[in-house]
């Protein structure tokens, strides 16, 4: 119920910023169609803790501020691997365990170290990502784990 | 109080954004470029990368500059947001895609740990 609720609130927000609005009755069509949605989206099942994670808290918002910091630094390291005349690439699959306890942090520790130039995670096992790297500077186990223990951080403070 | 401001804060607004264009045009060339010279597809991959992250990412920064306080900023926003979420998904699906298609990068030097518990000490 909770879950449906902050669906319904987050709906209801979006169609308010997008269409700018405040009119009565576009108002009500509106609220119609977010009715709606969580109708529809309770009927397949879909409504729950993953779909609707309410217990990510406000570290989620520094978690991407850092992210995105290292996404920047990621951008120039692969920048000067391209740019420079003769490159040094040194490709390697790498195993990343992860200790994260349900799959929505897995699945932020995955997309956060695709999002990172220089390292793409191609296939996620029980426990652990393999992960491609570009370079051996890519490969950095210690900055890889570094990220999935702040992605731990994020879901412990539930 | 801060009127004598007023008339500088569109100039500077702009220059903002351009800078943003000009960061992100370069990365987009320079993504385009390994998109060419790297050798192989998973190489090529992380050189899409960098149009896919900084590049998108420092155009909408400069059109959001440009816009000013309304509802465009949010749409630019949220179309910001909406990238940073699908683009790894996207490009994880691609990748897991040519990883269970059997292609693997050239000149690799160790082979791919397939069940993988070898290297997990560190």
């Amino acid at each position: 119920m909770l879950h449906a609720i902050g669906l319904g609130l987050g709906l209801s927000a979006l169609w308010l910023l997008l269409s700018g609005f405040f009119e009565p009755l576009l108002l009500s069509l509106g609220l119609v169609s977010v009715v709606l949605c969580v109708y529809l989206a309770h009927r397949m099942d879909v409504v729950d803790h993953e779909t609707i994670p309410l217990h990510i808290g406000y570290g989620i918002i520094s978690y991407f501020v850092w992210l995105t910091v290292e996404v920047a630094k990621a951008n120039w390291a692969v920048t000067k691997v391209i740019l420079s005349p003769k490159m040094v690439l040194n490709q390697s699959f790498i195993t990343v365990p992860t200790d994260q306890s349900d799959d929505l942090g897995r699945v932020i520790y995955a997309n956060s170290i695709t999002l990172t130039p220089g390292t793409i995670t191609v296939e996620i096992e029980p426990g652990s990502f393999l992960v491609h790297a570009l370079t051996d500077d890519a490969a950095d186990m210690e900055a890889l784990a570094d990220m999935g223990a702040r992605v731990t951080a994020i879901e412990g403070n539930a | 109080m801060i009127d004598w401001l007023t008339p500088y804060i569109d100039p500077a607004l702009d220059v903002a954004s351009w800078i943003c264009f000009i960061i992100g045009g370069f990365y987009l060339i320079v993504g385009s470029i390994g998109m060419i010279r790297l050798p192989d597809f998973w190489a090529r991959l992380h050189g899409a990368g960098v149009v896919d992250t900084l590049a998108t990412e420092l155009f909408i920064l400069g059109m959001i500059l440009q816009s000013g306080w309304s509802i465009v900023t949010i749409k630019l926003v949220l179309i910001g947001v909406f990238l940073f979420f699908t683009s790894p998904t996207s490009t994880h699906a691609v990748a897991n895609a040519a990883w269970l298609a059997g292609i693997r990068p050239k000149n690799m030097k160790q082979q791919a740990p397939l069940t993988g518990n070898q290297e997990k000490s560190s």
